[in-house]
């Protein structure tokens, strides 16, 4: 859905790797980990407690509550709120979140 | 609880130029914002930005680096990725950053939370694949990210023409843009070009961008009346109908990026029970306000497009003029002295904001795309539909507090951030009543959510 720009003038950015239902991916230091999925080909990060449909991040400014993930096991965090920082475990979320 | 003289929500436009403005008065501001960096949406990731060149966001970006500038001040206490949870009438402001929450005392407060894009319901706009442009805009600035494929722009309003202009000189093929400006408008729009004309500039850098689309040769479907977005589990392709054509047109993307203005966002002022008065032209709930901007609630001002549409440039000239209310309110200066100041502020302020009736009346949304067919999800988090909204009214539901009892409508997680206008306006048309008579939902802290180990951690911090 989402592609990197190749920008010559921008600089060099560190790459960030987090995992997202356990598979490997790469982002950039300064990524939120919405913006790391969807350059990731991430479509959907969760479903719906109503109907069960797939949701992905909708609005990236930290309205709309889509982007809901899983992050190292505390559920219900905001994906495009947040930025990746290396090995973090970023995981779906189906359905309502648990209760901790 | 520490006590700070004034408390800054949002470091957008109005923010920084707030505080800029309250610490040359010798007020110590504290600045709080949940995004990781400063600019607000506007001027979003302006310190990183990997798009460096400067033609591809443009001049009106850019020049957001010297309020960037200002927040880099001793006297500021500028705090990123920290969240407003809860905001009190005797301006107790709970804040989380992180896992870590706290409560702080305020003697004077400037909200500048800036705006939200405003609902566009249409059948699938739930599917992923389907987001805003605002959202893309967002990814741009922050992280260079564009659509993989030739993407479609749908419904009205200068954001959507800025994206489709910065896209197109970043060179991103864009399959169509479908504007659902209605075609009366540009009529009605008419009769008040010449007041726009004071703000010449605004308006010569719109017809610049529409310039620009049409040199590059865009689609650019006008008319549009009718739209979808299809798909299984995903967005596979658009469809829409022009004027009264029957016929549908139909284009396959991965990708669609809906706009239709943007509009106050009321959370806080809600929630602090502020008077809030429907704007007929703006189509929107507005705090209401006096002449520094301050709220019915003693201590608390809005400035910026949390009190009303006005742009990112009368943001910062009411971000200034908050300021110096502050200023006034705790004692720093006296209202004479600031008097000169102030004149200039608004003689500024209403030049700059000449140019938006106007743009009010051209880009209204039209009446079918704030109160979609039946079968369109209007609550997105708890998925309830049009009809639903609809067939409590006719049970005698008045307004919005009691639909969201009976259907959860506006319950879930975004707190009726993405339904709250469609279902006062569905319940205003249905009811035959006035959208200001049905009212908006109740709102209550937390204004984000926390959990009970998070909130525990704001009493720890008190009892240091």
């Amino acid at each position: 859905m989402f592609k990197r720009l190749s920008l010559p003038d921008a600089p060099a950015q560190k790459t960030v790797i987090v995992y997202f239902d356990g598979r490997q991916v790469t982002a950039q230091d300064g990524d939120t980990i919405a913006a790391a999925l969807l350059s990731a080909g991430v479509e959907a990060c969760r479903t719906t407690p109503v109907s069960g449909s797939p949701r992905g991040p909708y609005c990236m400014m930290g309205v709309c509550f889509e982007c809901l993930v899983e992050v190292d096991d505390i559920p219900n965090v905001q994906g495009c709120q947040v930025l990746v920082k290396d090995g973090m475990q970023i995981r779906s979320q189906h359905g309502a979140r648990r209760l901790g | 609880m520490t006590t700070h003289d004034l408390v800054i929500l949002g470091s957008g436009p109005a923010g920084m130029a707030a505080a800029a403005t309250a610490v040359a008065h010798g007020i110590t501001a504290l600045v709080v914002d949940e995004q990781p960096a400063p600019g607000g949406q506007i001027y979003r990731s302006i310190e990183s930005t990997p798009l460096k060149e400067r033609r591809i966001l443009g001049d009106d970006y850019w020049h957001g680096k010297e309020l960037v500038d200002g927040l880099d001040d001793p006297r500021i206490d500028y705090r990123p990725g920290t969240t407003l949870w809860q905001l009190t009438r005797r301006l107790e402001v709970g804040l989380l950053q992180g896992e870590q929450a706290s409560m702080v005392q305020a003697r004077h407060v400037i909200l500048a939370h800036g705006a939200l894009e405003r609902p566009f319901p249409i059948p699938g706009w739930t599917l992923p694949g389907v987001m805003t442009a605002g959202s893309g805009q967002i990814l741009l600035k922050s992280a260079g990210l564009a659509p993989s494929a030739p993407v479609v722009l749908a419904g009205c309003g200068p954001l959507l023409l800025l994206l489709a202009v910065q896209y197109l000189r970043a060179g991103i093929p864009i399959a169509a843009l479908l504007d659902t400006t209605p075609a009366g408008q540009y009529r009605d729009a008419l009769p008040l070009l010449p007041g726009a004309l004071r703000n010449a500039r605004t308006l010569l850098k719109g017809l610049g961008l529409l310039a620009e689309l049409r040199r590059a040769g865009v689609r650019h479907v006008r008319h549009v009346t009718a739209l979808e977005a299809e798909g299984e589990d995903r967005l596979e392709r658009v469809r829409w109908q022009c004027g009264n054509d029957p016929e549908w047109h139909c284009l396959t993307t991965p990708l669609l990026l809906l706009h239709q203005g943007v509009v106050p966002n009321t959370q806080v002022t809600r929630a602090l029970d502020c008077a809030h008065d429907w704007d007929e032209r703006q189509l929107a709930w507005q705090p209401r306000r006096d002449a520094w901007l301050a709220t019915d609630v003693e201590g608390i001002a809005v400035a910026g497009d949390a009190g009303g549409i006005v742009g990112a440039k009368a943001s910062a000239m009411q971000g200034r003029l908050a300021g110096l209310g502050a200023a006034i309110a705790l004692g720093r200066v006296s209202e004479d002295k600031t008097r000169e100041e102030v004149k200039r502020l608004r003689r500024d302020l209403a030049r700059e904001t000449a140019i938006r009736p106007f743009l009010d009346v051209l880009y209204r949304p039209a009446a079918h795309w704030r109160l979609p067919g039946d079968d369109t999800l209007v609550c997105r988090c708890e998925e309830v539909t049009a009809g639903e909204v609809r067939r409590m009214a006719k049970q005698g539901c008045r307004g919005p507090n009691q639909t969201k009892s009976f259907t959860r409508c506006g319950m879930g997680p975004c707190q009726g951030r993405m339904c709250g206008l469609t279902v006062s306006e569905l319940l205003a048309d249905a009811n035959g009543q006035s959208v200001a008579e049905t009212g908006y939902y109740r709102l209550r802290p937390p204004f984000k959510p926390i959990t009970l180990g998070q909130l525990a951690t704001a009493a720890e911090d008190a009892s240091e």
